[in-house]
Formats: structure tokens, sequence, C-alpha cells
């Protein structure tokens, strides 16, 4: 019986051939679909995280660049920085940034920019204490922290809604505190600057919602950090006593409210303040 | 119509959708053309980009007619 010297050239054989091509090409067609089944897809997205040298910042930019956004890491400790972004390894700038010089806050926006091509979404994260009792306050004290805390999240998220109205795009993420809603001893300059950006980014997310940029706020609860890890147990078990949820929670579990906030499945929430803390406190 | 006026024209039609016989010289962006304050601020937006000029806030704020942007530019841009 005759048969054909290869079967992949026979007629059959191109058929399967031509079929794996097609079914390549529907694939490739379909991938766009395939990934936006996913929820909270970054891809494209480029976020500017600042603080970024810290654990949180560290959490929230690892967050934001796992969900496929190109992330602009701005801090003060380099060598963090540095780090971090050989960790992420692609899709990464370093931004150093001293949030306390209003100069080095008035470039990082078009330097961040002019690296990422744009700030699709912008997560003030960066932040600073000075406690104290209030009668023993400082000026210096409430001026550093509110500048740090509230002028410069001012500064940098005035600087970045230019590119946000021409896109028609924008978010903008401040992490605020759950001692700005509830006060704390003890941090009169603190809970002040974290309730007034709350208070700003409502203003903010009214005069902007039009334009599709949402404008919100994440407050932490007890998070575990390097400023949490020095206290003793006796602290520990008296925070914890306030913590329903029973434990601190993590730079991951702040991250995970961030890009949900910064995602596209969130453009309807806007002007809100999204409060990660184990039930600490529920307002 | 000077050729500023007339790219001035085309952007207020095409960002505040309005026709093209209502944007006359005198009208106002807010009360005649239905702006509210924040096109204001993108219209300015759109004049430095076409123009490649800066228009500095204090400035932006006295341009509220189709002829003040007119003017403006006209200075701006013959400099």
């Amino acid at each position: 019986m005759a048969r054909p010297k290869s079967r992949i050239w026979s007629g059959r054989g191109w058929s399967y051939l031509r079929l794996f091509v097609a079914v390549g090409a529907k694939a490739k067609a379909a991938s766009a679909a395939f990934w936006s089944l996913f929820m909270f897809d970054l891809s494209g997205k480029t976020a500017l995280v600042t603080g970024a040298s810290g654990g949180l910042g560290q959490a929230i930019a690892r967050g934001l660049h796992r969900r496929g956004a190109i992330v602009g890491l701005s801090g003060t400790r380099r060598a963090a920085l540095d780090e971090l972004a050989a960790e992420l390894a692609t899709n990464v700038h370093i931004l150093p940034c001293d949030l306390a010089d209003k100069a080095a806050v008035e470039a990082l926006i078009p330097a961040a920019e002019a690296a990422m091509g744009g700030v699709d979404i912008l997560v003030n994260n960066a932040g600073v204490t000075k406690d104290n009792l209030f009668m023993r306050m400082k000026d210096e004290e409430w001026e550093s922290v509110l500048s740090v805390n509230l002028t410069a999240v001012f500064r940098l998220s005035r600087a970045c809604l230019k590119g946000m109205l021409r896109k028609r795009y924008g978010r903008i993420i401040g992490i605020s505190s759950v001692v700005g809603v509830t006060g704390n001893a003890g941090q009169g300059n603190y809970a002040a600057s974290k309730a007034g950006m709350i208070g700003m980014f409502k203003s903010l997310a009214a005069e902007v919602a039009s334009r599709s940029v949402t404008v919100n706020c994440v407050a932490p609860g007890f998070i575990e950090s390097p400023m949490t890890d020095v206290l003793n147990e006796k602290q520990k078990s008296g925070i914890l006593a306030q913590v329903p949820m029973g434990r601190l929670g993590t730079g991951a579990e702040v991250a995970a409210a961030v890009v949900y906030l910064a995602s596209s499945e969130a453009a309807y929430v806007t002007g809100q303040t999204l409060h990660v803390n184990g039930g600490m406190a529920m307002i | 119509m000077s050729d500023v006026a007339a790219r001035v024209k085309k952007i207020v039609i095409e960002h505040l959708g309005v026709d093209a016989d209502k944007v006359v010289d005198n009208a106002n962006f807010i009360e005649d053309l239905g702006a509210d304050s924040l096109d204001t601020v993108e219209l300015v937006m759109a004049f430095e980009e076409e123009f490649s000029v800066e228009i500095p806030d204090d400035a932006a704020e006295t341009i509220v007619t189709v002829g003040d942007a007119v003017t403006f530019l006209e200075k701006a841009t013959a400099a």
C-alpha cells in the first residue's frame, strides 16, 4: 500500500499546521480580553509613590508594580530606593526627593513625568511624626509635620493635575491615618495633617470628578513597621487591645486598598476614605 | 479674522462643544458659552499648548471672553 513519505507534508499535515496558526492568532487577539478578566489590572499605568524608602511605601510600590504599573520611587533614603528598584528590576524609576524642601517638591512631578511619560497615579504616602504633648509642642514640630504631611501633598497633587486633566484620567491617593479621624493624645500635629488631607482631598475630588480623575484616602490603623517593631510586649498588647482583629495590619493589606483605588474598577469611587484598621475604628 | 483668532475659536468650539456662531469676540466663556471654572483652566492649558506660550495665573484670570484670549495671544505670539 502506498503511503505518503512524510505525514506532515500530506494534505492533512498542512491543515493541522494551519489550524495551529489560526488558533495562535485567535489567542493573541483574545489575550487582551483574557487579561482583562483579572481585576485591578494596572498595565501601562504610571504610578509615583512618595515615601517609597519606608516600609509602607515599599509595600505600596510592590503592590502597584505587581499589577503591572510602571512605578516611580520617591524617598529620602537612596540606598533603600536602590534596593527596592533592584528587586522590582523592570518598569521602575528612582526619583529621590526630600518633601521638606519646597524646590525639591516642585521638581518632583516634572521629573516623574519626564522619566515615566506621565503620572497616572499619585500615591502620597510619605509622612513624618514629631509627637509631643500639645502644651509642650514647639512651633517647629507643628510646622515641620504639616509641611511634609500636608503642604507637600497639596503641591504634588496640584502639579500632577494638568497631565491628569489632559488625559481625562487620574488617581490621586493619600495615605491618611486612623488618628486623622479619631485623634490621638500626643499627635496634635500629625492628626491635624492627616485630617487635613481628608478634607483637602474631598474638595479636590469635587473639583475634578467631571474629568474622570478620582481623589481618595486610605487610612491605615496599626501596621507592622520598623516603628511598631521597637515596641515592647506590654506596649504591643496595649495597642492590640484596641483592635478587634487582635493583630497588627501588614503593609500588603494597605497596598491592596491602594491598588483598588488606583484601578479602573474604582472609577466611581471618589472623595472617600478607605479604613484599613482591623476594626479599630468603625467609621 | 486673524490666524490667531481662528485658532482660538477652533479650540473653544472643540473644547466646549458649542456652535461656531456663538463663539464671537465678546462671548464670555462662563456666562455665554456654558463653561465651568475648570473649563476655563483647561482652555488656558489648550491655548498654551496650541501657541507654545506660557500664560501666568494672573494673566489667565483676565481672560474671560473669546476676545480677551485673542488679544492676549496676539500680543504673546507677536513678541
